[in-house]
């Protein structure tokens, strides 16, 4: 990826003149913010970037930023992005989708998006909701969830979208929250540094047809004591007077208070390159639970682009650049006189 | 005296043919279409003109000496110009019961039979379904039929070699080559060379095989049984290089030359299907002239990755069959909404659903015509003959990059696999791809047209000053930002039309093969060329005023012919489906058109047209 000679960019070079057309309050105009305030730091040409989306509330977040985008279909963004990216390797291309978008109707592109290790920065917005349609229960609602489509309650289980992350083998794994302005900035510039599939969920209010959904994480009164920041190689201390922890018993993670003869030193140490750390993170939830934040799970790979292009150019070493006359006339040819 | 090519003289005498149908036919495992596809060498280095049609079950290893578990090889070589891989068979060669079976109703009275004795063993014959030997019921007396010891000579010939039975089993495909060699008087030096290369580290199987050829080739010459040797004298070929070309490996090239004339990268993006996926194997072993083949997760991946490829740049292309092409819908509508050129290639199968995979038919043309959401016309184009895929798939990426828009190519399952010389171009002929990409921001608009071709620009991702967002959303006529203003759509709607009217400027004379006017046209699209061809030279040998127009222009349809129906009194339109080309003729020419069809997931024979033909002379 070329980094910038251009002159400094700045907030309002990553704004369009396109009306944001999301409802009055939603999660979705604070993730807009940040990431029109962290693209400028990054030293990345907009003219380099590209955002492309699926179908949903999220997926109309290329149309704000002004940089290369392309609003798809449902659910196939990393689909076009993967052919993109392998073709175009100086490009930095994210990926905007929702948890309709990204985990019902395009699960699959998503899957193997990320255990390709294709180098995208795939923000999924999740607000356990369908907005775009209306209302209809997402593969992340809670079980029991009364909506238009359930008037009865959903009878299935929610996805983790974390540990379907983990199961693809992503080798960048994060979670955010939508009010969290400082903490999402720090994610989005981590996932646009690291090399490979970058996989960041962002838990998003859908003040319409889901709102509260996160109040307890984002309420200034309790998220103190529901929100577990995680910070790599620094022990999991979380509450408001921050003497509440955990603690490893046995293979099973508990929440322990400090104190009593339980100690910082007793903790558990987070470490973004264990991949048990990370499963155990996943599964942390309310209201056993704090919600884990932060990078969840870091890793080195080669990526599918850079692989696929390294065989293009083994390929020109071994063979040469092809040559079009030649081909045509490889193998059993014969001359008529 | 005249020597053979392996250096005996020749005793027997020689009957000229000036064409002959020849057919291999065994179990899955016996090398039929190894076998064929030599025999196929042969007579090209003998100076025929040849068309081959391989035929080989769906199952990938069926148990041996059943009837869905044959394969066969069909060759048609001959003196004159060949259209098809022949109707009815002059030759027969079977390796089992089974093949003797589901092969037998093609061969004419009176044609060669060739079968292993061996083989002909009770339980093979109960593996076949057989009730009674077919050898000593009577059921062949209306052929010449010589059994033939394959499985016992190539043993003896092999025997100091000490090979594992298995092995030798293997050779007697080369002998039964070596036989019909002799017969037709091909020369073997070719499958020598073949064989040689082929197992060059593995000494014992090349000399296994080599004398089981050799052995097959004396045998004819020296056994009683056969009286005399057959030959088929060179065609009148037009100078130049050849190479003998299937279909896939045809599309392939086309591909690959249309991006290399436009200078640009290659991107596939597929899902594997049959009969689609040798595309993508081909493909993937041309990295060096910066091709990407990506296996995608799922046909919809295929499409859309190619369709980021081409946002991205490249020559973005996918390949699939009719289920695959059901899947790719969506992403297609998407891809003429956005305006980006992208060739998506329906290697037609017979269907519905997974139907008969490895047969054609040519069912998916109103899918590939109409088979969208909303309002989405694309242009379409059909390839004629194995060697036409690689000018159809050329054209297909001109058209798409020219006019800025997803263009569908149709081959079928019959092109696919079969085979024919292919007079090399040179690159050179070959016409212009002219890309530019749209680099100046000054007076910039995504959507803004060219007057000529109504093509939008084409701006790679990377260009500073030109950024810009696309997507599904309708968009406003110029700038290109969403609208959802009624008379703006309808606009839209429209010039989406005119720009494949456009197209139309590129689509030269059609050729018509016959007189331009008279009693009967016949119109065909796609793998039914070589038989209607055929069939139609048959009448105009007589004089008879019938001719032929093959359209590889779908949509949008040539210009010139409506006036060109218009001068014949009946119009035939033969096509292995239920009649969608006639639909189209009646809907858009107002001729009472007549259908022939047929959905057997064979090709036509030149007879069943030439029949249909004579019965409308007549009426
Ligand atoms: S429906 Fe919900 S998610 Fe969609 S824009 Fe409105 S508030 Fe945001």
């Amino acid at each position: 990826m070329s980094t910038a000679s251009a002159p400094k960019l700045t907030r309002k070079d990553f704004v369009t003149d396109q009306d944001v057309r999301w409802c009055p309050g939603c999660g979705d105009y604070s993730i807009l913010a940040q990431v029109q305030k962290v693209f400028p730091e990054l030293g990345v040409p907009r003219e380099n970037i590209v955002f492309i989306s699926g179908i949903g509330c999220s997926s109309r977040f290329p149309y704000y930023m002004n940089t290369y985008g392309f609003h798809s279909i449902h659910g196939r963004a990393p689909a076009i992005a993967t052919g993109l990216k392998v073709s175009r390797p100086d490009l930095m291309v994210w990926v905007v989708t929702g948890d309709g978008d990204g985990l019902s109707i395009g699960g699959n592109h998503l899957i193997h998006a990320l255990r390709r290790n294709v180098d995208l920065k795939i923000l999924l917005f999740n607000n356990r909701i369908y907005g775009l349609t209306k209302g209809q229960y997402s593969p992340t609602s809670e079980l029991g969830k009364i909506t238009k489509s359930t008037p009865l309650g959903s009878a299935d289980h929610p996805l983790n979208p974390l540990l379907l992350a983990l199961g693809a083998d992503a080798t960048f794994i994060a979670r955010t929250i939508d009010v969290e302005a400082k903490h999402q900035q720090d994610i989005i510039r981590r996932a646009a540094e690291h090399k490979g599939s970058a996989f960041v969920e962002i838990l998003q209010n859908c003040n319409v047809y889901n709102d509260g959904a996160f109040a307890a994480l984002t309420d200034r009164e309790t998220k103190a004591d529901t929100q577990l920041v995680l910070e790599h190689g620094k022990p999991m201390i979380f509450g408001k007077n921050r003497d509440r922890g955990i603690r490893l018993n046995g293979l099973t993670p508990e929440v322990v208070t400090l104190g009593n003869g339980v100690s910082t030193a007793d903790l558990l140490v987070h470490d973004e390159h264990d991949p048990v750390i990370a499963f155990l993170l996943s599964r942390m939830a309310p209201p056993e639970f704090p919600t884990p934040i932060g990078v969840l799970r870091v890793e080195q790979k080669p990526t599918f682009d850079a692989l696929m292009n390294r065989q293009i150019e083994e390929a020109k070493a071994k063979f040469g650049e092809g040559d079009l006359e030649k081909l045509l006339h490889r193998g059993d040819v014969w001359t008529v006189p | 005296m005249a020597t053979n090519p392996i250096g005996a003289p020749l005793q027997k005498p020689v009957q000229e043919r000036e064409s002959v149908v020849i057919r291999f036919a065994g179990d899955s495992g016996d090398g039929m279409q190894l076998t064929g596809m030599q025999f196929t060498t042969e007579s090209v280095l003998a100076g025929n003109d040849i068309g081959t049609l391989p035929d080989f079950p769906a199952e990938i290893r069926a148990p041996a000496g059943t009837l869905y578990g044959v394969s066969a090889f069909q060759v048609n070589f001959s003196s004159k110009n060949v259209y098809t891989a022949g109707d009815d068979l002059d030759a027969l060669v079977v390796m089992n019961p089974a093949a003797l079976k589901t092969n037998l109703p093609d061969l004419k009275p009176n044609g060669i039979l060739i079968y292993d004795t061996a083989e002909f063993t009770e339980s093979n014959l109960k593996k076949a379904e057989y009730t009674q030997n077919p050898l000593e019921d009577g059921s062949l007396d209306k052929y010449q039929v010589y059994p033939v010891e394959i499985t016992k000579i190539t043993t003896l010939a092999l025997k100091d070699l000490n090979l594992p039975n298995r092995s030798v089993m293997r050779c007697r495909n080369f002998f039964a080559l070596g036989v019909v060699s002799w017969l037709f008087n091909r020369p073997i030096e070719p499958t020598q060379k073949w064989i040689k290369e082929r197992f060059r580290r593995n000494p014992e199987v090349m000399e296994a095989n080599l004398r089981a050829l050799q052995a097959g080739y004396h045998y004819g010459e020296n056994t009683e049984i056969f009286a005399s040797s057959y030959e088929v004298k060179p065609a009148p070929i037009a100078p130049g290089t050849y190479r003998n070309i299937t279909g896939n490996t045809a599309t392939a090239l086309g591909f690959l030359a249309a991006a290399y004339k436009a200078g640009l990268p290659l991107f596939l993006g597929s899902y594997p299907i049959t009969p689609a996926s040798d595309v993508l194997h081909e493909l993937a072993t041309f990295k060096n002239f910066n091709v990407y083949t990506f296996q995608a997760e799922d046909e919809i991946a295929g499409v859309g990755s190619a369709l980021g490829a081409a946002f991205g740049g490249a020559i973005g292309i996918t390949t699939t069959a009719g289920p695959g092409m059901n899947l790719k819908a969506e992403t297609i509508g998407l891809a003429a909404a956005v305006e980006l050129p992208l060739v998506i290639t329906d290697i037609q199968r017979a269907g519905p659903s997974t139907g008969m995979p490895t047969k054609p038919e040519q069912a998916d043309l109103l899918q590939a015509l109409y088979g969208r959401h909303g309002e989405a016309p694309l242009p379409v184009i059909a390839a004629a003959t194995p060697a036409d895929c690689f000018y159809a798939a050329f054209e297909a990426v001109r058209i798409a990059v020219k006019y800025m828009t997803p263009v569908i190519l149709l081959t079928d399952g019959y092109l696919a696999n079969a085979s024919e010389p292919w007079l090399l171009p040179a690159v050179s002929d070959l016409p212009e791809i002219k890309v530019e990409f749209r680099t100046d921001p000054h007076g910039f608009f995504p959507y803004l047209r060219d007057e000529t071709t109504l093509a939008r620009p084409w701006v790679r991702p990377g260009t500073p000053g030109l950024e810009h967002r696309i997507g599904g959303l309708e968009k406003d006529y110029l700038t290109g930002n969403i609208s959802y203003a009624p008379l703006n759509h309808e606009q839209m709607v429209r010039v989406r039309y005119r720009k494949m009217a456009k197209i139309t400027q590129d689509i030269p004379p059609t050729k018509i093969d016959g007189p331009d006017r008279g009693k009967l046209l016949v119109i065909g699209w796609g793998s039914t060329y070589g038989s209607i061809a055929a069939a139609v030279k048959e009448f105009q040998e007589q004089g008879k005023a019938v001719s032929h127009v093959h359209l590889r222009y779908l949509n949008p349809l040539p210009a010139d012919l409506g006036g060109i129906i218009a001068r014949f009194d009946k119009v035939l339109v033969p096509e292995m489906n239920m009649g969608q080309l006639l639909r189209v003729l009646r809907a858009e020419y107002l001729v009472d058109a007549v259908g022939l069809n047929k959905i057997q997931g064979r090709p036509f024979k030149v007879a069943e047209i030439a029949a249909r033909i004579a019965r409308m002379l007549e009426e």
